[in-house]
């Protein structure tokens, strides 16, 4: 479980990457997409699935939002995401292995855009906060 | 059989053409073991592994991780071959050093993560994937004389 270390982790490098939070978000995104391209069945509903795009960028900025809630509840994700959680689990149902997949990519990206910041302990606590926001997205499924 | 396009292997050339194999060698395995701290367990007799400073100032960390990375340097520069490269390599991580190989994926994830950080925006999506590939297909070697 997240110790005060990890929170004061995750919470002092927060500030740097909601500056950027949209980039971030779509980068990671469309990174995902390259690399892990069976997680494109679940948006084959875009036009264009190409980073840059307009439906990547949009919904890169989506997931950031997602976060953003998810650092604020950050003592009580199940309650923070219950709402988020019932959404994955009934309309969209994805897969929650994909959960890990997209934490890889979100994680890649940090030390892409931070990599002075994302030393290995900032990294031990964001991988630790990605695996409780899924554990807490994964709660309505079953 | 492997296949590789065009951009694979030039990609793969051109990222390990620019790592320093002793300093990339050293940070990911040292991160290995703070990210995943159960890793430590084949660690026994590698001294002072208390906390996160100790294991990025360990000396015999940094020389092992500059091992792995000349060993993965081997399947860099036999990359229709890394099953047979990797053959005995595998044998020994099985037989004699009991690694889970589980581990293998833990390690690879960390040196994407110190690659990314090293290249910055020329880690693209293409290129992480074609890394990415590249690491499996060493992962999947090491894995295969496992019995």
């Amino acid at each position: 479980s997240l110790s005060s270390k990890d929170k004061d982790a995750v919470k002092a490098l927060w500030g740097k990457i909601a500056d950027k939070a949209e980039e971030i978000g779509a980068d990671a995104l469309g990174r995902m997409l390259a690399v892990y391209p069976q997680t494109k069945t679940y948006f084959s509903h875009w036009k264009d699935l190409s980073p840059g795009s307009a439906p990547v960028n949009k919904h890169g900025k989506t997931i950031m939002g997602g976060l953003v809630d998810a650092v604020a509840s950050i003592d009580d994700l199940n309650a923070g995401l219950l709402a988020l959680s019932e959404l994955h689990a009934f309309t969209l149902r994805v897969d929650p292995a994909n959960f890990k997949i997209l934490s890889h990519c979100i994680l890649v990206q940090l030390a892409v855009k931070f990599p002075k910041d994302f030393t290995p302990e900032v990294h031990l606590s964001y991988d630790k906060f990605f695996s409780a926001v899924a554990r807490a997205l994964a709660e309505k499924y079953r | 059989m492997v296949v590789w396009t065009d951009f694979e292997r030039a990609t793969i050339a051109d990222i390990f053409s620019k790592l320093d194999y002793e300093a990339v060698g050293g940070a990911t395995l040292a991160r290995c073991l703070i990210v995943y701290p159960w890793t430590q367990r084949y660690f026994g007799n590698f001294g002072n592994l208390y906390n996160a400073a100790a294991i990025m100032g360990n000396p015999m960390i940094a020389k092992h991780g500059t091992t792995i990375l000349h060993g993965l340097d081997r399947a860099v520069k036999n990359m229709d071959n890394i099953k047979a490269t990797y053959a005995e390599l595998s044998v020994l991580h099985s037989e004699k050093l009991h690694v889970d190989p589980d581990n293998f994926k833990l390690l690879s994830d960390c040196l994407t993560i110190v690659v990314a950080a090293q290249l910055g925006k020329a880690f693209s999506g293409e290129v992480q994937a074609a890394f990415q590939k590249f690491l499996s297909v060493v992962v999947s070697a090491l894995g295969k004389q496992y019995h």
